[in-house]
């Protein structure tokens, strides 16, 4: 089954404008709420991606979750205007330790 | 704990094939787990490397970005951008790891032949821009392909958890309670055979005499 979908990017005003360039569909929020209603909007109309900026994405974890356990769309968190918060990876680590138990990410490092 | 069964011949053969069902459930289920544990391992170690790359590279590119909107002023740059000279779309496939749902990812770029990746003129523009451009269009693949590995370790996570919690309740629950309880009901069954025959043998003695 191949079907044809948008790209979104939601986040706030100074980073996701740069993404206006490339041809993807951007919205530029402000709150939480509008945040909210623009993944759920974009989620709905047909974006196989959303890319949504971390500082926007820690205030709506909720929406977030939501769409966690389905196929499409995935969202997917971006670092914002401010640099990497780690929140991206801090949610692979998560996914890791719901799966395997331990983390063994990090014991690769240390 | 055994199950809450009559102890009949019945009952015993019902119990017999449930422990069988269970013991190959539970076989295949570990190896579900076992394989899509060692799929999920794999990609997890992809998406780590490739989020720490992106994330690194974004955010350079974000940089240059408000560089560019420094020099130029917010207003020219948004002219600039607002009409992109290409669209991106994305074709999505599914594709089957061990019964998760995965998607696969493959983007389109329509635009133009030959059209520049920039959307705007060169005349009042800043150098900055072209260059945050640029980096932030190399980047996108890269981006891209990050969604989809990162969408399927969350889905592959989710059923592993779910594959675990199954074998486990087979293993520690299921299979034990179901032999528990054959083992009664053999029991049992073995008593009343004594039982029934010491009385035949009462019974035989009594008449004898």
């Amino acid at each position: 089954m191949i079907c044809m979908y948008k790209i979104g990017v939601v986040g706030e005003r100074d980073a996701v404008i740069a993404f206006l360039a490339l041809g993807l569909q951007v919205r530029a929020v402000e709150t939480p709420e509008e945040a909210m209603r623009a993944v759920d909007t974009m989620a709905r109309e047909g974006n196989g991606v959303i890319f949504v900026t971390e500082t926007t994405a820690k205030e709506i974890e909720e929406t977030i979750e939501r769409y966690k356990n389905q196929m499409l769309p995935a969202i997917i968190l971006i670092p914002g205007s401010q640099g990497s918060l780690g929140i991206g990876l801090a949610k692979i680590k998560d996914n890791v330790e719901k799966a395997v138990g331990v983390d063994i990410l990090s014991k690769k490092e240390g | 704990m055994k199950l809450n069964v009559n102890p009949t011949r019945m009952e015993l053969t019902r119990l017999k094939t449930r422990l069988k069902v269970a013991v190959r459930g539970h076989k295949l289920l570990k190896d579900k787990q076992d394989e899509l544990m060692k799929k999920f391992i794999d990609l997890v170690r992809k998406n780590d490397e490739l989020r720490r790359a992106v994330e690194d590279e974004l955010t350079e590119s974000l940089k240059d970005f408000m560089m560019a909107k420094a020099v130029m002023g917010t207003e020219m740059l948004e002219e600039a951008i607002i009409m992109p000279t290409e669209k991106i779309s994305l074709n999505v496939s599914k594709k089957n790891i061990m019964s998760v749902n995965v998607p696969v990812m493959e983007f389109v770029r329509e635009g133009k032949e030959g059209a520049s990746i920039y959307p705007y003129g060169f005349a009042q523009t800043s150098a900055e821009l072209d260059g945050a451009i640029k980096k932030l269009h190399n980047v996108l693949p890269q981006l891209l392909q990050l969604a989809e590995v990162e969408k399927s370790c969350q889905l592959m996570a989710d059923e592993i958890e779910k594959t675990r919690r199954r074998v486990n309740a087979l293993e520690y629950v299921m299979i034990p309670q179901f032999k528990e309880t054959i083992k009664y009901i053999t029991m049992k069954l073995e008593e009343n055979e004594r039982g029934t025959l010491t009385r035949l043998m009462k019974v035989k003695s009594m008449i004898q005499k």
